[in-house]
């Protein structure tokens, strides 16, 4: 789903109370901080080569296949942040008296990222002929816009010279991106199913050795499905996170 | 002068800290368990068993056998409460997560109508596998049954009604995504034949007594040791028991070895599925488990693994 990723808690919270925690060491923030800069240009280039290619076209329609190889490579590697998560919590997970409690943040983060690489090659990449339609605009949109902001985000804390408007922005601009980014994926997902229909796309039929079959149209309408519950608790989780973000630093400013 | 000094006890809600009750003239050897009873008394909805209490907001719960005087608390007990939600006893818990398995596999035996296509209601499948499959399948949930009932003995009273609900659909849905494979009109039977089978059944039965055997073994553990003198399970004359050492939790090992010779004996892909998410499962309790002993016992063995011999 397009909305901030969630798993930021920590980032999140040191915000709201200066906490003692282990933070990452010199090494591991060094490699953070170029990860987040890097992730920072590179939707920042796609952002740029969608306004270019509006510019030489005249018209919003199309534009995907203009930012399609940078969009791949930057929403993939945005894997590494779940890798990142979990190697940073595997140490709590082994050291833990309860190993089987997961941090929410790494099931949430996990979960953010898994769903838009879904979207962009099981559904966007695969099924050629949704390409052009304007509903991939819509989520690549708001997609950009938010990974920008939040990949900002993240290197202006971890430099802890983080300014209060890139704060706010991330608090606040998922409240419009989100929603739009969840109808641009829901329609494109949409105007997928017959195609994958008509061709078995990825569907795998009885009877076989395996004694298994996976039917891909009913798997891409059952997740359209589960956006139901879902899209509500995450949106009002971030909405929850604003609340304690930018009211504590009200708090500040009037001491 | 009279040396019963009587304590009183207020109860806040955890999150609000707005008094929910006083109680006073409470005997000093009063248990926690007889609180909730007491407070049992001007809440009904709120029976003891779904009542946690604490000292600190944000510090353990309190367990039923702590007595008042020996807690840290003046002779006004300020205890912190929060509601656990409905609870539902251990056997009912295994009994709604077992049946549930037990029945719907049979349906798909059977092919009860709307599973498959409207000719194939009620029939049959031509392989003996797919009967011997619902034979197994069906006898290992009225192993789990009978164990429940009779030979299980529980530390807490209760599990919460939402942690219920989502076991059972888990157990549910697999269950009856794994019976619709297997008994499907279009299955297939093993590539290699009557000799896959036989060894997979012959393993899923020595899992399953393996698995039984443990269980009786820890509950006997437990009647002879009584709640005060803990000790950790010892292989036995059961052979079956002899995993104990080089495993902390052979009841999982066992477990596991049963699924994993179900999903060879037939061939089927959600059932191995199954079996790797049961394995991820109970790696993690075996983990756990394994790290209790250890640190309860300063001649906890050092060969056992949690789970896999000499491995994990």
């Amino acid at each position: 789903m397009s909305a901030p990723a969630i798993g930021t808690t920590k980032t999140a919270h040191s915000d709201v109370a200066p906490k003692k925690k282990r933070g990452p060491g010199a090494l591991a923030t060094a490699y953070l901080v170029i990860y987040n800069v890097v992730m920072t240009a590179g939707w920042l280039v796609i952002a740029v080569g969608l306004v270019r290619a509006y510019l030489v076209r005249g018209s919003y329609h199309g534009l995907y296949f203009s930012i399609e190889k940078p969009l791949k490579f930057f929403q993939t590697g945005a894997l590494l942040e779940v890798i990142q998560y979990i190697s940073s919590n595997v140490m709590i997970m082994l050291c833990s008296p309860a190993p089987g409690i997961v941090p929410s943040s790494v099931v949430l983060t996990g979960f953010q990222v898994l769903s838009r690489v879904f979207l962009t090659w099981a559904v966007t990449h695969s099924v050629r002929e949704v390409q052009s339609e304007d509903s991939v605009l819509l989520f690549v949109s708001a997609w950009t816009i938010t990974e920008i902001i939040r990949y900002s985000f993240y290197t202006f804390s971890l430099l802890n010279h983080l300014p209060y408007l890139i704060k706010w922005a991330r608090y606040t601009f998922f409240l419009v991106l989100y929603p739009m980014g969840v109808t641009g994926e829901l329609l494109t997902i949409y105007a997928a199913l017959p195609y994958v229909q008509k061709t078995g796309l990825y569907s795998v039929t009885l009877p076989n050795k395996y004694n298994f079959s996976f039917d891909y149209y009913t798997f891409l309408i059952l997740t359209m499905v589960s956006y139901i519950p879902l899209f509500p608790q995450l949106y009002f989780h971030m909405m929850r996170q604003r609340k304690k973000v930018l009211a504590h630093v009200e708090e500040y400013k009037t001491e | 002068m009279s040396r019963t000094t009587f304590f009183e006890v207020e109860v806040l809600d955890g999150r609000t800290r707005q008094q929910l009750c006083f109680l006073d003239k409470v005997e000093p050897h009063a248990t926690i368990g007889e609180i909730k009873s007491l407070f049992h008394k001007s809440y009904q909805q709120l029976y003891p068993a779904r009542q946690d209490l604490k000292l600190d907001p944000k510090g353990k719960s309190l367990r039923d056998d702590d007595v008042l005087q020996n807690l840290p608390v003046g002779t006004t007990a300020t205890i912190y409460f929060k509601d656990l939600g409905p609870q539902v006893g251990w056997t009912m818990v295994f009994l709604a997560e077992y049946l549930g398995p037990l029945f719907i596999y049979l349906l798909f035996y059977f092919r009860a109508p709307y599973i498959y296509s409207h000719q194939d209601v009620f029939t049959s499948s031509p392989y003996s596998v797919v009967t011997l499959a619902c034979a197994c399948h069906t006898c290992h949930y009225i192993k789990r049954l009978i164990e429940a009932i009779f030979v299980h003995r529980f530390s807490h009273g209760t599990m919460p009604l939402r942690t219920i609900v989502r076991n059972c659909v888990y157990y549910w849905a697999f269950s009856a995504w794994l019976a619709f494979y297997i008994n499907h009109p279009l299955y297939t039977p093993p590539s290699y034949g009557d000799m896959q089978v036989n060894y997979a059944l012959a393993i899923f039965v020595l899992c399953e007594l393996g698995n039984f055997s443990i269980h009786v073994a820890l509950n006997n553990l437990k009647a002879e040791g009584g709640p005060k003198c803990r000790r950790f399970p010892h292989p036995t004359k059961n052979p079956f028991t002899w995993l104990f050492f080089f495993v902390s939790c052979p009841n999982y090992t066992y477990e596991v070895g049963a699924w994993a010779s179900f999903s060879v004996m037939t061939q089927c892909l959600p059932v191995a599925l199954f079996t790797f998410l049961a394995f991820i499962q109970m790696t993690i309790w075996a983990k756990g488990k394994h790290k209790t002993y250890s640190r309860e016992f300063k001649d906890y063995p050092h060969l056992r693994m949690p789970i896999i011999p000499l491995l994990l």
